[in-house]
């Protein structure tokens, strides 16, 4: 039972990682990305393939599939990223099938469908983790949704973050006050790919395999509905949004009722979050944290009259 | 004629393929943009619609298939079948935008999009509960032996996809071209307050693409089912590809959609003969295409490119 508590706590940290990126691209710039579990791939068989065909530590395989994962990032973005939300949404979808297949595919570097078994644990202070070590792995997770937050927090608070919001609640407008939308939607498109693509990396190196069709639409569709329910454009919520998700889909295995529960009703669920949510309250149940300017005037004003 | 090496015989078969392929595509395709046109936002769930109305026209077919009573009467139930596809995708298009696209056509473009993400996976889902996830064979209405003309092989049921396609899309051209509601409907989409202000009810004709579009898929669907079995998840990369169809000819297009329909079933089945590219690796065919297309003609085959204004 504790086995299982730590073992949610894992995932809602990795997926955590990988939400908070996502909403990055679709909470702060607009931008509909349905290929997070594709970067997630990305990152999940780059660190296979590189610790187990290639022999080299986690840690840098970590780094390397975060950075492959954001070089695909940029590749499609590049040509989408011009494009009207719609489009983006379809492009990415179509990405993200595409990853899957080749990777179903690729049997010399992926072996296709069996995927790849045996990923051995990251070495940290001399010892390699197993996925026994639940506690340790909780910190080092852990550590990495505190300072993805943190990173995240640092840009939206920045001017960079301000130019994101600005395109994504007016592009025209935003490119006529001089921001480069392209340079900021392919910038945080990016971004989102490389948190995805760590995110993939802890996954597999936790789960000492990987499987192609674990990252299927679906998958994505999860990490979109995290971002949506707790408020989209606010990290915090975000990452209450991937708790409530995360248990929500584990719950009937913490319950023993896995077994009655059809694995259809989650995705039921999900659906409807994304439907129920968009009409009744867009700004997710957290809602979204908006700079008062108005308040900041007032002070300012105030301040100067005193 | 020994076009890319493939012998002539081969090349009419793979061109047959193709156009069945593609007036597939060309007729689900029809149902994204119209929709496109009137509202400015993709169906996400158009897809999802085509599979139910399928189910409802193979368990009204499967029901009171029996094949001894003959073929006249094989033939009578499967158009019933046909009509009651029609009628059960129509339906549900319409309510689905009742209840949700209608409360979030002012909301900002992400809301409906999201939405419409939702309905598809709730319905994909809900079909696999309720009809199982394991496909169901849809039995050909007549003898599907293939004949041969010319060196090639076709199927009757390929010719049916033909002839059906090549109706319901005249039919659709004269609809919206000469029509009244045709009419109405044309300038909802060019302007929608000012429609509204020349007495057209614009929700009815809203409603209305709807039906028409999801009626159109829900043939597509019974027409793909004879060949490729009814499951749950049968309308998803047919609705992706015939979206991207419709981004070919030119979101928003009648006619973009029939031209981008036919041109993307033809790229699949020459793609596959003349690159080589292995059977698994298919799909990303199309993908590639939408891709390519948005990067030299967002816009479409067929439409003007027109820039964005305030």
């Amino acid at each position: 039972m504790l086995n299982f508590v730590l073992l949610i706590f894992i995932y809602i940290g990795i997926y955590a990682i990988a939400s908070l990126g996502l909403n990055l691209i679709v909470g702060y710039t607009g931008l509909l990305s349905l290929c997070q579990a594709g970067f997630l791939a990305i990152g999940a068989y780059t660190t296979a393939v590189l610790m187990t065909a290639c022999h080299m530590g986690f840690w840098e395989s970590m780094i390397i599939s975060g950075f492959l994962a954001s070089l695909f990032g940029i590749l499609i973005g590049i040509p989408t990223l011009r494009l009207k939300g719609d489009y983006l949404a379809i492009a990415t979808l179509g990405f993200g099938e595409i990853v899957k297949n080749v990777i179903l595919n690729w049997d010399s570097v992926t072996k296709g469908p069996m995927g790849i078994n045996g990923i051995p644990g990251p070495s940290i202070f001399g010892t390699t983790l197993s996925s026994m070590d639940k506690p340790e792995w909780i910190v080092i997770i852990w550590v990495g949704v505190v300072v993805t937050y943190y990173f995240i927090r640092r840009i939206v608070r920045s001017r960079i973050g301000r130019a994101l919001e600005a395109i994504r609640e007016d592009e025209i407008a935003a490119s006529s006050m001089g921001i480069n939308t392209a340079k900021y939607k392919i910038g945080a498109f990016t971004t989102g790919a490389f948190l995805a693509g760590i995110a993939g990396s802890f996954f597999a190196a936790f789960n000492q395999s990987v499987a192609p069709l674990t990252f299927d639409f679906m998958m994505s569709i999860m990490i979109l509905c995290m971002a949506v329910l707790g408020g989209l454009g606010n990290s915090f919520a975000t990452i209450i949004g991937t708790i409530i998700i995360v248990l929500a889909s584990e719950l009937p295995r913490l319950l023993g009722i896995s077994h009655i529960i059809p694995p259809q009703l989650n995705q039921i669920l999900f659906g409807f979050i994304l439907v129920l949510i968009m009409i009744y309250r867009p700004q997710g149940i957290i809602g979204r944290i908006k700079l008062n300017y108005a308040k900041i005037v007032k002070e300012e004003i105030f301040d100067l009259e005193k | 004629m020994n076009l890319f090496n493939i012998p002539s015989n081969e090349l009419l078969q793979h061109l047959i393929n193709g156009l069945t392929l593609g007036a597939i595509y060309s007729l689900i395709a029809l149902g994204y943009t119209m929709v496109y046109g009137i509202l400015k936002f993709i169906n996400f769930a158009h897809g999802e619609i085509l599979m139910a109305g399928t189910y409802a026209g193979y368990y009204f077919y499967f029901f009171l298939y029996d094949p001894s009573k003959g073929a006249t009467y094989t033939i009578g139930i499967f158009i019933a079948a046909l009509l009651i596809a029609m009628t059960a995708s129509a339906l549900l298009g319409v309510i689905i935008e009742k209840f949700a696209y209608k409360p979030l056509r002012k909301a900002p473009r992400l809301a409906p999009l999201l939405s419409a993400i939702g309905v598809s996976i709730i319905l994909a889902n809900l079909a696999a509960l309720f009809f199982g996830t394991k496909s169901k064979k849809f039995e050909y209405p007549f003898d599907n032996s293939s004949m041969q003309i010319g060196g090639s092989s076709i199927t009757p049921n390929q010719l049916m996809i033909l002839a059906v396609g090549l109706i319901m899309m005249a039919g659709l051209k004269l609809f919206v071209d000469r029509s009244r509601l045709g009419k109405a409907m044309r300038a909802t989409s060019q302007n929608q307050p000012v429609a509204a202000l020349m007495g057209i009810n614009v929700n009815l004709i809203i409603s209305l693409t709807f039906a028409i579009g999801s009626a159109l898929a829900a043939v597509a669907g019974v027409l793909m089912a004879l060949e490729y079995k009814v499951y749950p998840t049968m309308g998803t990369m047919a609705g992706l590809k015939a979206f991207i169809a419709a981004v070919v000819g030119g979101i928003g297009n009648v006619n973009g959609a029939m031209l981008g329909g036919i041109i993307l079933g033809l790229l699949e089945t020459f793609g596959v003969v003349i690159l080589g590219i292995p059977q698994g690796l298919k799909d990303t065919i199309a993908f590639t295409v939408l891709i390519l297309i948005l990067l030299l003609r967002p816009s479409g085959i067929l439409m003007k490119n027109i820039r964005e204004k305030v």
